[in-house]
Formats: C-alpha cells, structure tokens, sequence
C-alpha cells in the first residue's frame, strides 16, 4: 500500500500546468458539491415523499373504529386492535427477556472481562450475529421455540423411544388445559424469544457503549471507598449509565416493531380476531384474570404482519386499509425515536464529568 | 487479620452475580451455535432418523440446477433462479443504494456546516428506522406506477411487471443509503485534517481534496460499508417479498417479476406445509445458503476494515 501522502504526491493535481487545469477543475468542483448536496436532500425528499403518500392514501380510513376493531373481510370494517394488542404482548416480553440479559452481558464485557479469549470470542460473534438476516432468525424460532425439534407431543421424538408423551407442563383446571404446552406452537411466546434473540446483541453493543461513556474516576472513586465490584456497578455506574442504556433500549425495541420477516416464519397468523388470551379490555382482564396466563401461549398477529396481509390483498380497498395501518405504525416509530431523543438530550445536559 | 482471603457470604454473592453475567454473556455464543446448528439439522443431517434435504436432493442438483419448482407435483430444487433473483435485486440497490450513501457521506463529512448535518442526521435515521414493510407498501404503490412504469413503459416502450425487481431493489436501496452514508462518513471523519490542509496547499480545489485524497485514505472504511450493504440487500425480506413478486426464474431484466431466496422462505412459511416434508426441509436449505453468503460478506468486510485500514498518528 502506498500511503496518501505518496497518493497526493503523485496524483495529477500538483502539475505545474495550472491555466490549463483551473477552469474545469472549477466546473468540476461546483457540480461535485451539487452532486453531493442534491443527493444528501434527495434522500430526505424520499422520506417527506414516502410519509406523504401514505397518508395521502390513508386518509379517511384512520379513525376511531379502524383501532379500535379486529380485522374483517370488509375493508370499511377492518381494524387494527388485534395487532396493535399482539405487538404490545409480543415487545413487553421481548423486553422482559432481552434487557436484563443483553445489559448483563454488557456489564460483563465491559466490567468483568478485560481482554480474555472468552470476550474477544463474544466481541467478534456479536459483530457476526448483527448482520445475520432477520429470516434467519426466524429459522431458529422456528426450529427451537414453535417446534422443539419435534422433540414433544404425538409422534415427537421423545414419544417414539421411550412411549411416553409429553404435551404440555403444569396442567390448570381453570384454563381447561396445560399452563405451559410443549411445544411452545405458533404462539406470542415463540414469537417474543425470537425478537429476543435477534435484539440481543443490538442492545448489548448499545449498553456497552453506554458503559464505556461512564469515566474510570467513577469507579475507582466508589472501589476506594471499599464497595465491592457488584455494589460499584448497581449503585453508581449502572444508574448513571441508565439513559444511554434506555436510548438503546428503546431504539432496539423501535426496530422489533417493525420487524416482519421473522413473525411470518415464526408463524404469526393471517388472519386473527380476537386477542391474546382474550385480553381486550381492562373489564375483561377483572372479568377473566387467567387470560393474562394464557395470553402468552395464544396464537397473534402484529402490526406489521397484518399490513403485509392487507398489501397482498386483491381489493383495491384494503391497500387504503394498509396504508392507515403505516400510518399508525410510523406514528408508534416516530413517538419511540423522539422519546429516545428526548432521554439523549436531558440527561446528556445535566451529566458533566 | 490473616492475609488470606475469607470466605464470605458477600464474596460468595459476588461470585454468583458474575457467573449470572457470564451466562448473560455465553447466551449471544449460544445463539449462534443454534443458528448454524438449526440450519444444519433439516438440511445437511436429520436428529429424528428421516432424510434431510441434501441426502434426498444432491446438492450438485441444488446448486446448479436451472429450475425452482419445490411445490408442483414433479418437483425441482435448482437454486440458481432464486440465487439470481436475489443477485439481480441486490444489485438494484447497489447501484442506487452505494453511490448515494457516499456521495451523502462526502457531503455530511466535507462540507455541510454542524447546523446542516444537525438536520440532515435525524431524518437519515428516521429512514433506517422504517420497517421493510412500509418500504414493500411504497415500491409497489408509489415507485412502480409513478415512476417506473412512466419512465420504462410509457417513455421507452418496455414490458414493465407490476411486480418487479427494479422497484423492490430500488427502495432496498433507499434502505440502506443510512447504514453507507453514516459508516462510511465515519471513515472519511478519520482521515487526519492534515491531509486536507496539505492538498490545499498544493493548490487543490475541494473536489479534487475529496476524490483524490480524503476518499481514498479512507477507501477501506467506505469498502466496508459497501459490502455489509450489500449483504443486508441480500438478506432483506419483508420489501422484496412485497414488491418483487414470487416467479422464480433466471433473468437479468429489472423489469420482470422475480423471486429472492428470501422471498421465497415466507412463500412457504405462509402455506400449509407440512414439518418433515421435501418442501418444508428446503426451507432450511435455502436458509442455509443465505446464512453462508451475508455470513462471507460480513467475515469479508471485518477483515478487510482491518487488513486495509490506514492508521494516522
């Protein structure tokens, strides 16, 4: 490799010719700056463009009745409740699995481990797994949490050596079935582990990075005054690293929303009426408090895959459907991103080290 | 005091607390061992004594075969079609996707001033932001009618599909514009102003200082950002599935209807195929393949970022 400085010594600009270069190289130099700068704008006259028609073709189906309804065969009936219930199901426990255990393995990274092959072997893999497409994940969830390898239930690889079957754990008489069935099936669980597994290691780089932001005085000031290494990281470093982690958090959880690909091979349903577990309203979660149980082991539906269904419809109408269903989606994006916004530029005001 | 250690409830606490984070840890190592382990079971052996997919279907059948056929009573499993389908859309948003993220790199680096970029940023973002469905929903609606079809149709007098990969690879590019304008201008902000101010004084324009000294010194940087771009244009689903249609054939024409790999897998994920059948079993192998080819161009463009990378001083 030659380094630049031989790269400019040698490049034609230094010729000694210079009436000869100055006028196109002045032509030149304008329009590669237009070049640029209409580009860089371009790409956010795509977005105004993409947001515009959108809600251009969604306008007059947005409404109350288009939340608050269950899909229909109807355009002018078809709602969006049951995929906005299944995402909120499907993200609380996507984030009750991928926060602990991605800022976990955050603070192990940049706390415990220093420079072992152990870290660098999770460094290097985290780097992998980031760019290892969305439907990949979706194989996984698949294979492991819908059906288990085909290990349980009638004809299940358990059932065929050793006679015993095995369909569910924990049997409830009160749900009339099993707490826990095995396998897991097409249900918001399955779908829930999967997002977390393709979550993780965004969350982990972002909270790692959170981590590194906090300065080493923070530290050694805390272990001088004889708190252990755990004390150090729960009282002082992780709430001061608290709104970066959050930051991340939220945008992780901003991109799980969105995400399609995986559920559809998870097996998120088509066409879904009703919610998880039944849970559609407060008076039915005191009416029916075992719903809540059941809830995670229902078959669901998300925003986006319902969008996805409405697209492919042949109904001219549903595409308006679809489009109010963007809508609602980018106004639960949008909201998300300003709240991470919003965390950034507070607490980075007040924290000064 | 004794100089040894004792051992207490607290150091007990401690060390199970650390264990815990370990564990956090080995779980993103576990994840990959289940990827490559899930897509090897189903494709390559089978853990409950069927066939998998290689031992019924040769793989010199499966990689050069010419024909896509897994759900029609005579059955194919040649992947070229879906392979050249996938090649055909990410090279769609290459071309439109590449240039445009570098030529916005150059602009936020060199010489947008801190109230611009301040502008500009957020609403790069907000584009990496917006799920793939949406950006389905927009090749389809809006890039096909309003602009491909005005343009190749109406103005050349060309065949234009109503699903097509030129609309599916052109917004995978707009999608990836982000991911290449914000790596690669990290590469150009690495390069020392030294060099900047030494091409000045040579009596550079600012273009040439551009193209002929701060984008080469941070070539391997923008080489980088191309090819885990484009390993994401290969692996994009949701946009491709919605706006480039499910015929698998091998063309080279962007105007014609197509299907990716990934297409593909939700196509038969969405049926009611059966576990344990041919069809069923191809989806791992397809998977496989697709893991296998961003998993090269991920492993390529780390070690390129490292056997290329310029250090300044």
């Amino acid at each position: 490799m030659t380094s630049p400085a031989e790269q400019i010594a040698s490049s034609p600009v230094a010729l000694p010719d210079q009436e000869r270069m100055r006028k196109p190289g002045k032509r030149e130099n304008h329009f590669f700056r237009w070049l640029c700068l209409s580009t860089t704008w371009l790409s956010v006259v795509v977005l105004l463009v993409l947001l515009v028609s959108v809600t251009r073709s969604a306008w007059g189906w947005l409404d109350l009745q288009f939340l608050t309804s269950f899909d229909s065969r109807l355009p002018r009936r078809a709602g969006i409740l049951a995929g906005l219930l299944g995402t909120m199901w499907v993200i609380l426990l996507t984030m009750l699995f991928s926060v602990p255990i991605g800022v976990g393995a955050a603070i192990y990274l940049e706390e415990y481990a220093s420079n072992n092959w152990l870290a660098n072997l999770i460094r290097l893999n985290l780097a992998n797994l980031a760019g290892v497409p969305s439907i990949v994940y979706g194989i996984l969830g698949l294979t492991v949490f819908v059906r288990m390898f085909g290990l349980f239930g009638p004809r299940g690889t358990i059932q065929r050596y050793t006679g015993i079957e095995i369909n569910g754990l924990f049997w409830l008489d009160s749900l009339q079935g099993y707490l826990i069935p095995l396998p897991f099936g097409r249900v918001v669980l399955s779908g829930a582990l999967t997002l977390s597994l393709l979550i993780l290691p965004v969350i982990i780089i972002a909270s790692q990075e959170a981590l590194r932001a906090i300065p080493p005085s923070l530290r050694h000031a805390s272990l001088a005054l004889g708190a252990t290494r755990w004390q150090t990281i729960r009282h002082q470093i992780l709430p001061a690293a608290t709104p970066g982690i959050m930051t991340g958090v939220i945008l992780a959880i901003s991109r799980a929303i969105g995400e399609t690909a995986p559920l559809v091979i998870v097996g998120a349903m088509a066409f879904v009426n009703f919610a998880p577990g039944n849970v559609d309203s407060l008076a039915e979660i005191q009416r029916h408090p075992q719903g809540l149980l059941k809830a995670p082991f229902d078959t669901f539906t998300v925003v986006p895959i319902q969008i996805f269904f409405w697209v492919q419809k042949f109904k001219s109408e549903y595409k308006s459907v679809a489009a109010a269903g963007i809508v609602v989606l980018l106004i639960i994006l949008l909201l998300l991103n300003g709240l991470a916004i919003l965390i950034r530029n507070r607490y980075s005001k007040h924290l000064r080290w | 005091m004794s100089l040894h250690k004792k051992y207490t409830l607290a150091r007990f606490r401690e060390q199970v607390i650390e264990g815990l984070l370990v564990f956090c840890a080995l779980l993103s190592i576990a994840t990959t061992v289940g990827i490559i382990l899930v897509l090897f079971t189903e494709s390559i052996f089978s853990l409950n004594g069927e066939k998998a997919f290689f031992q019924e279907v040769s793989p010199i059948q499966f990689f050069f075969g010419t024909k896509w056929a897994p759900q029609f009573a005579e059955k194919f499993f040649g992947v070229l079609p879906l392979f050249c389908g996938t090649v055909l859309v990410a090279g769609m948003a290459a071309l439109t996707g590449l240039p445009a993220g570098i030529l916005a790199a150059i602009y936020l680096s060199e010489y947008a001033t801190p109230r611009v970029r301040k502008i500009v940023k957020p609403f790069l973002e907000v584009l990496a932001g917006i799920p793939s469905v949406v950006y389905g929903y927009f090749a389809l609606e809006f890039i096909t009618p309003y602009l491909i079809r005005p343009f190749f149709h109406d103005l050349l007098g060309l065949d234009v599909d109503g699903f097509n990969a030129l609309s599916a690879g052109i917004v995978v590019g707009i999608m990836v514009i982000p991911m290449v304008s914000s790596l690669s201008e990290d590469a150009l902000r690495a390069v020392p102003r030294s060099l900047r101010e030494a091409g000045y004084a040579l009596g550079s324009t600012k273009y040439d200082v551009c193209v002929r000294v701060v984008v080469p010194a941070a070539t391997s940087g923008i080489i980088a950002s191309f090819l885990l771009a484009i390993s994401r244009a290969v692996g994009e689903t949701m946009a491709v599935v919605i706006a480039a249609g499910q015929s698998p054939v091998i063309t080279l024409n962007p105007l014609k209807s197509i299907q990716t790999m990934t297409a593909f897998m939700v196509n038969i994920s969405l049926g009611d195929t059966p576990a344990g059948s041919i069809e069923y079993k191809s989806l791992y192998a397809v998977g496989l393949t697709l893991f296998c080819m961003t998993l090269f161009m991920n492993i390529l463009s780390q070690w390129w970022m490292r056997r290329f990378r310029e250090v300044y001083q």
